[in-house]
């Protein structure tokens, strides 16, 4: 239609070009900004003393320790329950069967589950185990509804990992006579490994980030916890708390920076994780 | 030689009911959300829930539409800003910018988007809301906010996820494109953006299950007001922040009415994710 000058589609790119050079600068300004900001206002507050000491006067004081204690508490919770199913699926859908119905509904529930906004998941926990299963807002609470919601990443990211072993691997491990099973544990498990440890850490990296789903079932005192059934208060939640309630700017500053930080590392080994799984699977 | 095979058999057995969480616990929350929900918008009837536009739970008025509304609202603000911005830092990261760059900036964005929710909400709090209110008046506080924040927090899944998908386009498409004498954005724009099409689908409809199911964030920016946005200066509530508001406090019929939200909310996303799911097929079967 539109070929009068041959200059134009040049003209054309040229224009583009620099759109899309601005657009992509605003993107990435943005996203560095918010980082730049959390760190420049929270890493001032960081001190040791910080981390290891429990918050006071509703956090108007002291540190954050308590909530760290919470936060790991409630991802290890998640991560022991949600890591076996998870693994334990991927397995029986690489490993254990061909295309079939069951496993279509299999992966059906997985998307769904995966597309389920996490304060669903709260008000779902809060009913089931909060309520009904009477263990009120506690670690337990807390910790299982974050497993039932990070499940998803960690079918997927294991199926992916189990499916891109060689079947050479295990055709060989099935001539020197190996079982199914002995195939799974020895072989397969091992060499997909890094691969699952990525959704692992991709989960733990969304525990510790989640609110939504937290502060309905794990509750939000402040004091350490002494058991599982006791409430507590993760780091999101006390941030949350802290920013929305206009308690403490600087500590809410604190704590997000600590989070921050947190979270990047954890993308990190993500990324490190990735990185041996890629050179291990591509052809040399 | 009887035992392996025995054994077998149990792992086997043992392995499908594994399987079979994620589907059960998705089946589990759905009767628990609906058992809650639905014996309430069945006493004050579907249309008063859906249409009406007065929440008092305290007079027992249980009008949800400002609500659905806001969500739907706040969700479009976002991919108007999220999509433009995200496609044009992936198309300028895979073809129009040096190796290295993209190499550096890649990871960076990736790492960014473990950032959690509520610290977006907190910073649009601190420095996007006074702006609004001081440059175009009103409380800041509002529908503008709500999405800007919403549209960054999306951005870095839908900026990877669609690098990630124009990559996947083999060279031997761009080389044969530019052999035929196209420029670079013809390139672009008529061979590598339709072949990667089913992938930019996709990173738009995470991006817009995350937007529309953020909760901490939302209600930070949004003002939850709970009445019908008159402009996008004006404070909204999301369906999400509804429950979140008041869950804390709610009980008997308000509670319940709560639940009901979350059934809308819950079949909203399940209608869009269908949608989206039959759009991104199509397309990519052509």
């Amino acid at each position: 239609m539109k070929k009068h000058f041959r200059l134009k589609p040049r003209a054309e790119q040229k224009v583009i070009q620099i759109l899309l050079y601005m657009m992509t600068s605003v993107a990435i300004l943005v996203l560095i900004f918010i980082l730049a900001v959390i760190l420049k206002n929270g890493l001032p507050q960081l001190s040791l003393e910080f981390l290891t000491t429990n918050p006071a006067h509703m956090g108007r004081e002291g540190g954050i320790f308590s909530t760290i204690v919470t936060t790991i508490y409630l991802t290890f919770i998640a991560l022991l329950v949600a890591t076996p199913l998870g693994v334990g699926t991927a397995i029986y859908l690489t490993e254990y069967t061909s295309e079939r119905v069951v496993t279509r509904i299999i992966r059906f529930g997985a998307e769904c589950l995966a597309g389920i906004p996490s304060i669903i998941f709260g008000l779902f926990g809060f009913i089931l185990f909060v309520n009904k299963l009477k263990f009120g807002w506690s670690i337990l609470s807390g910790g299982l509804t974050l497993a039932f919601m990070v499940l998803p990443t960690i079918i997927r990211t294991s199926e992916e990992a189990i499916k891109s072993v060689p079947a050479a691997y295990r055709l060989a491990s099935y001539s020197l006579g190996s079982t199914r099973w002995q195939t799974v544990t020895k072989v397969v498990l091992p060499s997909a490994a890094p691969g699952i440890a990525t959704g692992v850490v991709l989960s733990i990296g969304r525990s510790i980030g989640e609110t939504a789903a937290v502060i309905f079932t794990a509750g939000s005192a402040l004091h350490l916890p002494s058991s599982i059934f006791s409430s507590g208060r993760t780091m999101s939640v006390h941030f949350y708390i802290l920013a929305r309630e206009g308690i403490s700017m600087p500590k809410a500053y604190g704590t997000a920076a600590v989070l921050v930080i947190a979270i990047l590392m954890i993308n990190i080994i993500t990324y490190y994780l990735m990185g041996k799984y890629i050179s291990r699977t591509s052809p040399e | 030689m009887a035992r392996p095979k025995a054994n077998d058999r149990l792992i086997r057995i043992s392995l499908l009911v594994v399987a079979l969480s994620a589907i059960s616990i998705l089946a589990i929350i759905t009767i628990f959300i609906f058992e809650q929900g639905l014996p309430i918008m069945a006493k004050y009837g579907l249309k008063n829930f859906l249409l009406g536009q007065d929440w008092f739970p305290s007079e027992k008025s249980f009008g949800l539409l400002p609500m659905i509304v806001g969500s739907l609202l706040v969700t479009l603000g976002a991919l108007l800003i999220g999509v433009p911005l995200g496609l044009a830092s992936a198309i300028f990261l895979t073809e129009f910018s040096t190796r290295r760059v993209s190499r550096i900036l890649k990871p960076v964005i990736e790492l960014l988007s473990g950032i959690p929710s509520v610290v977006y909400g907190f910073l649009g709090l601190m420095f996007l809301v006074p702006f609004i209110r001081e440059t175009f008046g009103g409380p800041g506080l509002s529908v503008l906010s709500a999405s800007i924040i919403l549209g960054i927090m999306i951005l870095p899944t839908i900026i990877s996820i669609s690098i990630d998908s124009i990559r996947a386009v083999p060279d031997s498409y761009r080389e044969g494109s530019m052999a035929l004498g196209a420029t670079k954005w013809q390139t672009v724009r008529m061979v590598v953006l339709p072949a990667a099409r089913s992938g930019l689908v996709a990173g738009i409809i995470l991006g817009m299950g995350r937007a529309i199911g953020e909760t901490m964030a939302v209600i930070m920016v949004a003002g939850n007001a709970a009445d019908l946005p008159g402009s996008l200066l004006a404070p909204v509530r999301t369906l999400t922040s509804n429950i979140a508001l008041e869950m804390a406090y709610a009980s008997g019929e308000h509670r319940q009415a709560l639940f009901a939200t979350g059934v809308i909310l819950f079949v909203i996303i399940m209608i869009l994710n269908f949608l989206a799911n039959l759009t991104a097929r199509k397309q990519s079967r052509k």
